[in-house]
């Protein structure tokens, strides 16, 4: 006898297409115009954000970065969906979440020009630093969701990872541990088809990243990750259940530069796999939206984009001024300061071994 | 009032007063729950705080800790155990790229207040991960304070000061020692203080610095060979005791350390180094090391052809004193 035991399947979700065309019937009803004109301001910034970021990075101003070009929709989508209160775990590109929660961006440039300081992220912000180990970051998302429980706070926890970091044990562990634990977490998979430059077909064989839920038992759906409609609604639905369990969501994007500023996707992409994707971008397609909306001018895009720059401008030379003080590396090892450490501080100070 | 218990019992008083304590106080494992864990160590806690407090984890070490690194930093005090220390390198990453670090990386933003949990060190005749002693591994990390105890007494007061401290701790039990003797010990919660050495002997012949395991054994030769000696207990690896360490050294001039890690890149070679940069003139006899071989730790029916036994370190103490 055979018995069918188990049988599963993966939507994927598009609202808004290339054309800014909507399918209303699938259309978010607590969205309106003014919070889709909100969205392409945010991911407008934050596009306006990276630029500026690449281009401190090839000044020497800033050390090694990851460009988010490309998935904005992903991150400004998901981020105005959480509540107040809601909270996430980002790994290393997630700049755009942090611009919508509020992170003042002197802030974000200190992580970016390498001070730890820049880690500090404010509690209001209502997230986590930055994490660099592929997918090491979900096992936190899990445990932060599960304090929630336990504190039986309705509050929802975000935990973003990219495709390539699907294929790590964190992330089938902490998909796992969420299920079992029945917590809080809306795991997000920022799909942006290239691992540096081991594509999506190379990590997996899987036809989806979303299924990978199936075997931790949780609910998983794939959305359009250049939709940022469509990835609102999701997430937002996703953020709705979370307090009946966790949810992994597929966002299916592209990352249209280079892995990092270390990185130089001319040596294995195929250019004409980038023109694809150029015609999906995803603030283009807000555009067209709110231009037949008459939301949109070029006179309104000029004053904004005049705007944002000044924003980043400032928060720049804010964070230039930034004066490290390295007895701060000794005063934050512990809660105290053992005595062997302070006799290496000591050593320093008496000793000028940090002048010039 | 006063119990006579052994290592593990204490332990299990000390993990049940931090739970009485504070709310915030939770246990994760494997089999920790009904089970109370492989060494019975959480025994009766899942009945007396329930299912929320002491879980049952999926067997998976990486999410075990590093799910209790984002409970930690969510207010709560997570008492992560991970059922032998072999098995801890599967959430090493965790340990070393997170625990360790996450307070310096956001300037004590967020902190990670968390005691992790582990049988180490062999004898007991396991099989293969099992037998382990990695402190040196996590020492060398910088971040995490490392503690081993040696008595139920040290057990309990360490345990209890590690929950009351706002950083991960790596607590270490011998697995050797949880059940070998019992020791009259307070019921109520007390602290044993973290990063202080124990004088278990005082002499003046030589100092031998060991912990955990071995303390029995460096008494047991200090004993037989009626020495007058100063026997240290570390007690807790990182930070070093060097103090303490220091101070018996200049008064004895000689020096033997010994630990059950493989000697080879061990702790007794942070503290000898040390001895030597701070201390050397004060010396009458080169620092002596005596550990397990510089291996990795063997199947149990060549343990006792590995594991430093009293008559190495007799021999060694023979040596140190014919200088």
């Amino acid at each position: 006898m055979i018995k069918r035991v188990f049988q599963g399947a993966i939507d994927n979700i598009q609202i808004m297409d290339e054309n800014g065309e909507v399918d209303v019937s699938l259309f978010p009803s607590g969205l309106d115009d003014n919070k889709i004109l909100e969205m392409y301001k945010y991911m407008s910034f934050a596009r306006a954000l990276d630029a500026k970021c690449l281009s401190l990075q090839r000044q020497g101003r800033a050390v090694t970065y990851a460009p988010l070009i490309g998935e904005e929709a992903t991150q400004i989508g998901s981020a105005m969906a959480m509540r107040a209160g809601d909270l996430f775990v980002p790994n290393f590109r997630q700049h755009g979440v942090y611009l919508v929660r509020g992170l003042p961006l002197e802030i974000m440039f200190l992580y970016w020009r390498g001070f730890e300081e820049g880690g500090a992220i404010p509690k209001e912000v209502g997230g986590f630093p930055y994490i660099v180990p592929v997918s090491s970051q979900m096992p936190h998302a899990a445990g932060i969701a599960f304090a929630q429980k336990y504190n039986k706070k309705d509050v929802a926890v975000l935990g973003y990872v990219g495709d390539g970091g699907t294929s790590e044990g964190d992330f089938y562990e902490a998909l796992n541990f969420a299920g079992v634990f029945k917590i809080p977490m809306v795991a997000i998979i920022e799909n942006n088809q290239w691992a540096i430059s081991v594509p999506r077909s190379k990590q997996s064989a899987a036809e989806t990243l979303a299924q990978k839920g199936f075997g931790a038992g949780i609910k998983c759906v794939q959305v359009d990750g250049n939709d940022v409609v469509a990835v609102y609604k999701v997430i937002s639905e996703a953020i709705a259940n979370a307090k009946d369990g966790p949810t992994l969501v597929e966002c299916v994007t592209y990352r249209m530069s280079m892995h990092t500023t270390a990185d130089d996707p001319t040596k294995y992409r195929d250019p004409a796999e980038v023109e694809i994707w150029k015609a999906r971008d995803p603030i283009d397609r807000v555009r067209k939206y709110l231009t037949r909306k008459a939301l949109w001018t070029p006179e309104f895009e000029a004053k904004m984009g005049e705007e944002q720059l000044r924003l980043i401008d400032e928060a720049v030379a804010k964070a230039e001024t930034f004066k490290p003080d390295p007895k701060s590396m000794f005063e934050n090892v512990y809660s105290y300061m053992p005595e062997v450490l302070q006799e290496e501080l000591d050593d320093s100070v008496a000793n000028n071994f940090w002048q010039g | 009032m006063i119990m006579k218990v052994n290592m593990v019992s204490a332990i299990n008083s000390a993990l049940d007063l931090a739970m009485q304590e504070k709310e915030e106080v939770v246990l994760l494992g494997e089999d920790i729950g009904k089970d109370g864990g492989v060494f019975r160590a959480t025994d009766g806690l899942q009945a007396k705080y329930g299912e929320g407090r002491v879980m049952d984890t999926p067997l998976a070490e990486s999410v075990i800790l590093g799910a209790s690194i984002g409970m930690a930093m969510s207010g709560l005090h997570p008492v992560p155990e991970i059922q032998f220390a072999g098995f801890m390198l599967m959430g090493f990453g965790q340990l070393a790229n997170h625990a360790a670090r996450y307070r310096s990386r956001t300037r004590s933003r967020f902190e990670v207040p968390m005691v992790v949990r582990t049988p180490i060190s062999g004898g007991v005749r396991t099989l293969e991960h099992h037998s382990d002693s990695p402190e040196a591994l996590y020492s060398h990390l910088g971040g995490l304070i490392v503690v081993i105890p040696s008595t139920p007494y040290d057990a309990k007061g360490l345990l209890i000061k590690a929950l009351h401290m706002r950083d991960p701790v790596i607590f270490l039990e011998p697995t050797k020692l949880y059940r070998l003797f019992k020791q009259e010990i307070p019921d109520e919660m007390y602290e044993v203080e973290i990063g202080k050495a124990n004088l278990v002997k005082e002499g003046n012949d030589l100092t031998i610095v060991t912990y955990g395991t071995m303390v029995g054994v460096v008494n047991e030769v200090v004993e037989k060979k009626n020495l007058s000696a100063d026997v240290l207990d570390l007690r807790t690896i990182n930070p070093l005791d060097e103090k303490s360490i220091l101070e018996s050294v200049k008064k004895t001039g000689k020096v033997l350390i010994v630990h059950e890690a493989p000697l080879g890149f061990g702790p007794g070679a942070e503290i000898a180094a040390r001895i030597a940069e701070k201390a050397i003139f004060e010396l009458d006899a080169p620092i002596m090391r005596v550990g397990s071989n510089s291996f990795p730790y063997p199947f149990p029916g060549y343990e006792n052809y590995y594991i430093p036994n009293a008559l190495k370190i007799s021999k060694a103490v023979d040596k140190l004193l014919s200088v």
